[in-house]
């Protein structure tokens, strides 16, 4: 018991102060959010050349506009190692989270993303003090599971928020689901939307929930959540940071606003 | 060195042969050389299937290993019509091999005794091992199980949704009140399709699809895939991307161990440790985060060396924060030790005998709890393993306690690795450019991953493609591991057995 006591006082307090103090400070190699620079993408050749897109894996760089859809993206550089001009880059931003698919697409020069945007008012009252959810792998390569769990250790602990992963799906608000939803897990993930009570919510979590990530296209898979069931909100990564969950979450519950302030009274 | 034996091609780990110097046995001779190594106390890394060209007819390729010779042998045969004798029976751990191996090629393994699907996927080749009708879909878990019959034996059925968060995999327990009987585990509903992917590459998802292929051990089995490409285009990678490798593949074994020996604290309801490890666990992956700007270390391995180098205030950066997490690591986990209310709850809880590991080819931490010194970064090392070499843990009682003592040591030794490795970075490149694949060859590479031994084989055809690439996560060895474990358990006990062996579903299904 002594030595439990003393162990306690000696890890500390460990919760991070986010989001009322800034969030934790992220490795400068962290990549999140990428970026095309006009100016260095060739205005000349800008049609022609298509390093970026040829190089991606995952076919998330639309080689004439040279959006790229952060829905498909796996932030994984090849774009940016194969660009001669040096035009795309990634940026520090781990705020990528949407509600809806089209706002995953930034187009060259676009500064800032449509985040997620809050729930009803109604939806809202009924989660946003208490939001439980039911996590669904399906086909996930356990890398975003670990990162959506670890969000309920003492480091992060958005259990502060209400937010909770329970066992049973008629105990949840909602499915976070990941994975690009296999064929093998098709019948399960839909017996365990229609054993949560309605309203729910859908959260796809990762490249793969989102548009089937490295496998899209794959006859075995289904190509993401949407195939079957309405996502409410898309969370960009492979895996997604536990900082940009958690900022997804508490924009969607409307506890971080537009600008970025934290919402006061919870 | 090794003594092939006869008809057995020798080959090194990270090394590739040409094809034509693994001569094609006939049947018998092939399955007659595996008894013989295995009897001789060789293991079996895989063993598979592959297309030969010629109409009805699969090859089937053979990767052993002599541990205690430091050595690998490579074997080949060929399968006309469609069924082969199955090896099963007088050679239990190749059971599941011979499973993949019908459900892939659509050819029976007569006599197995055990003979059902292994992922519930069709085969590559139009022909049905269990000749389901192609418009059928195929259900996962859908189909006979073990049954025990008798007067109160009842039968517990789990999953695939579990209670946690927890990838999907179906369980049937055949008990007798509290006792667990069988238990059989039914897998697949993670496949996606990665094997067949891979062949005619590589392309530019191939090292893809190698990070994801079980997302907790991305540098495994991405090492391995590296390692296969280099050894394909007789690339030589420079001395400090092997040892960041090394430094890498460690720190993601720490990560692993700590957060398991968290979670086993937490299934028997001790949560100073519990908490305590969750939040170190992630700091790991930070660790890994610095390296390469991804928790789980996407990005850090590529063919030819590693994608980020790490300048002198990394490693300090580095070394600091490992010398903090160090101490408060012991401190959380050396609580476990010293709770007598654990140590009842993890002493004699799922034995697995030396035998049963043996028998069944168990490999990894699970392998060396029940006594056995099998540890390939010892046994058949590769990279910066081959010049420094981590002592093995191991522990004899095979039970829940010793798979977690054996981590606890493992993550001593591996922090120890680190902090060395770190301090003694040999200078110069840190990817070399892999050139052309050269064609008709067999390539072999293994690493301990955190669950034991990544084992990668692939085959290149006459233009220098991936005409098959086989992928053995240690969780394909290790699930009838965990099942015998069961046997004459509590079934309250399952979710404790289960954490200690925390095997891969996605590594399994591919």
């Amino acid at each position: 018991m002594y030595k439990q006591i003393l162990a306690r006082i000696r890890q500390g307090h460990r919760t991070i102060r986010f989001p009322k103090a800034v969030a934790p400070a992220l490795p400068d190699r962290f990549r999140g959010r990428p970026c095309f620079d006009a100016r260095l993408c060739r205005a000349e050749c800008r049609a022609e050349c298509r390093a970026c897109s040829d190089a991606c894996p995952v076919g998330a760089i639309d080689p004439l506009n040279k959006s790229i859809d952060l829905g498909k993206c796996i932030f994984c550089t090849d774009c940016m190692r194969a660009c001669p001009g040096g035009a795309v880059a990634f940026s520090g931003d781990y705020r990528l989270a949407a509600r809806s698919r089209r706002d995953l697409v930034i187009t060259v020069d676009q500064e800032t993303l449509i985040l997620a945007q809050a729930l009803d008012r109604r939806m809202k009252g009924l989660f946003g003090r208490s939001l439980k959810l039911r996590q669904v792998s399906a086909g996930g390569c356990g890398a975003c599971e670990a990162d959506v769990s670890v969000l309920g250790t003492i480091g992060w602990d958005w259990g502060r928020f209400g937010i909770q992963f329970v066992a049973s799906p008629r105990h949840a608000d909602g499915i976070l689901v990941t994975g690009p939803v296999t064929k093998n897990m098709e019948l399960a993930l839909r017996k365990t939307w229609d054993a949560i009570p309605g309203p729910k919510i859908v959260i796809a979590s990762g490249s793969c929930a989102i548009a089937g990530g490295p496998y899209a296209g794959h006859d075995q898979v289904l190509d993401g959540v949407e195939s079957i069931l309405p996502v409410d909100l898309y969370i960009p990564g492979c895996p997604p940071h536990p900082l940009t969950t958690l900022d997804g979450l508490l924009r969607l519950l409307g506890k971080i606003g537009r600008n970025g302030r934290v919402s006061r009274g919870d | 060195m090794t003594r092939a034996r006869a008809g057995l091609a020798p080959i090194h780990n990270g090394n590739s042969i040409r094809l034509e110097t693994i001569p094609t046995l006939g049947f018998g001779d092939f399955q007659d050389a595996i008894l013989a190594a295995v009897g001789g106390g060789q293991r079996v890394c895989a063993l598979f299937g592959a297309g030969t060209g010629k109409p009805d007819t699969t090859a089937l390729y053979v990767v052993l290993a002599d541990d205690a010779g430091n050595g690998l042998a490579a074997g080949r045969t060929e399968v006309a019509g469609s069924g082969f004798p199955s090896l099963t029976p007088r050679c239990p751990s190749v059971h599941l091999f011979e499973r993949e191996i019908a459900e892939q090629f659509g050819i029976r393994a007569v006599g197995h005794p055990w003979f059902k699907p292994v992922r519930y996927s069709r085969s590559w080749t139009g022909r049905d091992a269990w000749d389901r009708p192609l418009p059928e879909a195929i259900l996962p878990a859908v189909g006979d199980f073990y049954r025990v019959e008798g007067e109160q034996v009842h039968e517990v059925a789990v999953g695939p949704v579990h209670a946690g968060v927890i990838e999907p995999g179906h369980f049937r327990f055949q008990c007798h009140g509290e006792k667990v009987f069988h238990l059989e585990i039914a897998l697949g509903y993670q496949h996606r399709g990665i094997e067949e992917a891979m062949e005619r590459g590589p392309t530019a998802r191939s090292i893809h699809y190698m990070e994801t292929a079980a997302g907790d051990t991305t540098i495994g089995h991405a090492t391995c895939y590296a390692q296969i490409v280099e050894a394909f285009s007789l690339t030589q990678k420079p001395a400090r991307a092997q040892v960041l490798r090394g430094v890498a593949l460690e720190l993601e074994r720490v990560a692993n161990h700590v957060g398991d020996l968290g979670a086993l604290s937490g299934d028997v309801g001790f949560l100073p440790t519990a908490s305590f490890c969750g939040r170190i666990r992630g700091d790991f992956l930070n660790l890994t985060s610095l390296l390469c700007g991804n928790r789980f270390g996407r990005g850090f391995i590529r063919p030819g060396g590693v994608g980020f180098d790490v300048d002198r205030p990394l490693t300090d950066e580095l070394s600091r924060r490992l010398h903090a997490l160090e101490r408060e690591t012991a401190d959380s986990i050396n609580l476990l030790w010293d709770n007598q209310s654990v140590m009842a709850r993890f002493e004699d809880t799922g034995p697995l005998s030396g035998e049963t590991v043996v028998a069944l080819g168990i490999v990894g931490p699970a392998a060396r709890a029940s006594g056995l010194m099998r540890d390939t970064r010892y046994d058949q090392p590769s990279g910066i393993y081959r010049f420094f070499q981590i002592p093995v843990s191991t522990c004899d009682s095979g039970d829940v306690f010793a798979r977690a003592y054996v981590r606890w040591m493992e993550i001593q030794q591996s922090i120890a690795f680190i902090r060395s490795q770190l301090a003694n970075l040999p200078p110069g490149e840190t990817c070399a450019v892999p050139g052309a694949l050269e064609p008709e060859r067999l390539a072999v590479a293994i690493n301990e991953g955190w669950r034991g031994e990544v084992c990668h084989v692939a085959i290149t055809d006459k233009s220098g493609r991936f005409a098959r690439y086989k992928i053995v996560d240690p969780s394909f060895h290790n699930w009838s591991g965990l099942a015998q474990a069961l046997r004459d358990q509590e079934i309250s006990d399952f979710p404790l057995c289960n954490k200690s062996f925390n095997l891969s579903y996605c590594g399994h299904d591919l």
